[in-house]
């Protein structure tokens, strides 16, 4: 008598012979703490970030953006340090993707000011007319429902009370409702006029967004090998007027959705003017560009390198700014 | 040869379900590939990308596939084994909760609730709904497998065994989660192993609904339609253990170059390419099923369905593995590339299987003859053509992307930014839609046939033209 004639012995060997493979690649790394090793600096996400972490899922952002950087050395140039297992551990689900529609989302916390995350969510096409993200302007129209939060931090097991659940919503809610917040013009634009002191959709989303990746400390100059050494340093293109044309068209595919057409500002400050807070020598612009600055300028030494940007600094000084 | 205790009530409901679901998901995954390239058409919430691209998967692999894998099953079932389904009530029951469930799916999903997990996006309540529904399914297939008159069981009945246990196990261990209220429920895996858990599920999905259950229909109905015996009893023994036993390992071959520990990518990749073997082993089985009768390519309409569907399995069987390398992953992986892939497997192989299965149940079971063969013969090229189109552009594409991301100036800078390879592939987007709608129009022409044919009056008919068998 074969097995091929005794249903049952044959399902039971089936089932042995697909547990296998499964008990040696799936239940054994469950049993071992390194696969999720946890880490002190990496910390749970607040309520908010929760919150915006559930719209993100809700509406399938996971569908069309990675949340993985690659050791691979165009992928670190182009998001950042790669991801590390214990950035992940509060991840539940975890939402590592599968399609790169659209770019890598792991390092994009404190990329961008939130100013240009609520109008990237708002209109996508109003900054780049080539995007095909879809606009998520209705996020800013919906008040936040927190009437679960608590619930969900539980179930997460988080270890907030309730009071420090509330007082995180509040604070929050204080912050972009406050006439101090840094996007609120921007803010305000999205968020209808009734919305605008509550908590919205969109702002828990953005408050998500800018948590990503930003609990590891990125390894500075690891890739970047674009440095000026010199502090007297002269830019090589000054004047120099195929370099402006090619130094406008740079400016203009990367730099003016931010400080507006010929650096008349925009979520960025304005470049026409003479206050340059970083400092308008050749060698502090190039530091400013190349390094990027704290609070939302993101560094650009790897996806223009050095000789692009000294091209965008001759075009920067045919526009009246600061010298 | 019709036993009248035969229950084909179900198989019959069970085809036009998955026809109807399919109609819907190609229409959802129409409407998502003319949104990649004119996003004003996420018109609503609900009609956005993030929400809908879920339910164009799970659409077409549960709606469709599931469906026409249950009434092929139910079929197979009850002529091998010379027995009628055990519990028919539970079959019928099966039935309306299957189309319930999928319904609630689509609705559920459109409204955003969605666990992220890919292929295993539905929340808990409607996980439960699936397990019953699998219980009672299983019932049916051990109960009539027990009282069955055939004592020797034929492969396909190996394969529907193999995935009936499987499925059950997949499908519970990746939905464990912890629900917050009724429409809410977190992973209880987390990050890593929430990943691992995942594409393990994942990628056994594809082994155990897109290729077990497939082949079963392979293995059954290619000989039926053509009177020619399998070549190799010995060699579908051992692709069968093989495959259900090497696909198990091989999920992480999703997750290269990720925070997973690489033991377990290399253990993944190591067995993807051990798996070309057994796939390859039903691949020749086929083929050499076939030998001195490849004249049936032009005679019998059947044939060039089964011929060209396994050839694309044995295709997909190679391009799956090679493009898991980890040098290759690291160029393809996150592409088009990969959306080319999985479609050349379930626009080619799947589809192609379950058309020419459908084809030659449906007129039996109906005492009926096809309605006309010339329109599935239309049906194959069309369908033929749009997946071609489809693929192949998606290939292009795919090398196209991942070159540009790599791209890289004298000095190290990046030479493109993303949205400079966003706005590089609209004229692909543009052409993998036409592909697709030459696909729907083909799948049309099948749906048409196919009710013509439950409609025609049975044999005595005058009014049509008569057909050629």
């Amino acid at each position: 008598m074969s097995v091929y004639s005794k249903p049952i012995t044959f399902a039971i060997l089936s089932g042995v012979v697909i547990l296998i493979g499964t008990f040696v690649t799936l239940f054994v790394p469950l049993m071992l703490p390194s696969t999720q090793p946890v880490s002190e600096y990496v910390k749970p996400y607040t309520a908010v970030e929760l919150e915006g972490r559930d719209i993100y899922i809700r509406e399938g952002c996971n569908n069309c953006h990675t949340q993985t950087v690659r050791p691979l050395i165009t992928e670190v140039a182009r998001y950042g340090e790669y991801s590390k297992p214990e950035e992940f551990a509060y991840d539940r689900p975890f939402l590592w993707g599968s399609r790169r529609t659209g770019p890598d989302l792991n390092r994009v916390g404190g990329k961008y000011p939130d100013s240009w995350h609520y109008q990237h969510l708002y209109d996508p096409r109003s900054m780049f007319p080539k995007s095909n993200m879809p606009a998520y302007g209705w996020l800013a129209r919906r008040p936040l429902d927190t009437s679960y939060t608590f619930k969900k931090v539980s179930v997460l097991g988080y270890g907030y009370t309730e009071d420090e659940v509330k007082k995180q919503l509040d604070d929050y809610r204080r912050k972009v409702t406050s006439s101090e917040y840094g996007s609120k013009a921007v803010r305000d634009r999205v968020t209808p006029p009734e919305l605008r002191g509550q908590l919205t959709e969109m702002d828990a989303l953005v408050a998500y967004l800018q948590k990503l990746g930003r609990d590891v400390k990125t390894v500075a100059g690891s890739i970047a090998a674009v440095a000026e050494a010199s502090t007297t340093v002269k830019n090589p293109y000054e004047g120099n007027k195929n370099a402006i044309e090619e130094g406008k068209v740079l400016f203009d595919s990367n730099c003016k959705v931010c400080h507006g057409p010929e650096g008349s500002g925009g979520f960025g400050p304005s470049l026409q003017d003479s206050k340059w807070k970083y400092g308008g020598s050749d060698f502090e612009v190039f530091q400013s560009i190349s390094k990027g600055r704290q609070g939302g300028m993101p560094n650009w030494d790897v996806t223009l390198g050095r000789e692009r940007i000294w091209k965008v600094i001759a075009y920067l000084r045919t526009l009246g700014g600061k010298k | 040869m019709k036993g009248n205790s035969y229950d084909y009530d179900v198989v019959k409901g069970f085809a036009f379900s998955a026809i109807f679901w399919l109609i819907v998901g190609l229409l959802v995954g129409l409407w998502l590939a003319a949104e990649m390239f004119m996003p004003q058409l996420n018109l609503t919430p609900w009609l956005s990308f993030g929400r809908l691209r879920v339910v164009h998967t799970n659409g077409l692999a549960f709606g469709f596939a599931l469906a026409a894998i249950f009434s092929c099953s139910y079929y197979i079932l009850q002529r091998l084994t010379r027995t009628p389904v055990a519990f028919p009530k539970l079959a019928r029951l099966h039935l309306w909760l299957f189309n319930v469930a999928i319904a609630l799916a689509a609705l559920s999903l459109f409204a955003g609730m969605n666990t992220s997990k890919e292929y295993a996006e539905l929340e808990w309540p409607l996980d439960v709904g699936v397990v019953i529904m699998w219980v009672i399914f299983s019932i049916n297939v051990f109960g009539t497998l027990i009282k069955r008159k055939e004592k020797q069981m034929y492969i396909s009945l190996w394969y529907i065994i193999a995935m009936t246990v499987t499925v059950a196990v997949l499908y519970i261990v990746n939905n464990l989660e912890i629900p917050v209220n009724l429409f809410k429920s977190y992973s209880v895996y987390a990050g890593a192993n929430d990943a691992n858990v995942e594409w393990w599920y994942g990628h056994n999905a594809v082994g155990f609904v897109f290729t077990v259950p497939i082949l079963a229909m392979f293995y059954y109905f290619l000989p039926k339609s053509t009177n020619l015996p399998i070549y190799s009893h010995r060699l579908s023994i051992i692709a069968f253990w093989s495959l259900i036993f090497g696909y198990l390992w091989t999920g992480a071959h999703h997750l290269m170059l990720t925070p997973l520990p690489e033991w377990i990518q290399t253990v993944a990749i190591a067995f993807s390419i051990f798996l070309i073997a057994p796939s390859w082993g039903s691949v020749v089985n086929g083929y050499y099923t076939m030998r001195g009768n490849w004249d049936k390519m032009r005679t019998n309409y059947l044939v060039k369905f089964f011929i060209f569907g396994i050839t694309f399995y044995g295709l997909q069987t190679i391009q799956g593995p090679t493009q898991g390398l980890r040098t290759l992953t690291a160029f393809f992986h996150y592409t088009d590339w990969v959306v080319g892939h999985v479609h050349m497997g379930t626009m080619g192989w799947v589809t192609m299987i379950i058309s020419a299965s459908f084809y030659y149940m449906i007129p039996k079971i109906m005492n009926k003859e096809l309605y006309s063969v010339r329109l599935a013969n239309v049906h194959f090229w069309l369908i033929l053509t749009g997946q071609l189109l489809y693929t192949v552009t998606l290939w292009i594409a795919g090398i196209q992307q991942g070159a540009m991301w790599k791209a890289t100036n004298p000095d190290g800078s990046l030479t493109y930014s993303f949205l400079e390879v966003v706005a590089a592939m609209y004229p692909y987007w543009k052409i993998r839609f036409i592909g697709g709608a030459v696909y729907f129009v083909g799948i049309l022409v099948f749906t048409y046939n196919l009710i013509m044919t439950v409609r025609s009056p049975g044999l005595e008919t005058v009014k049509t033209e008569p057909q050629s068998a």
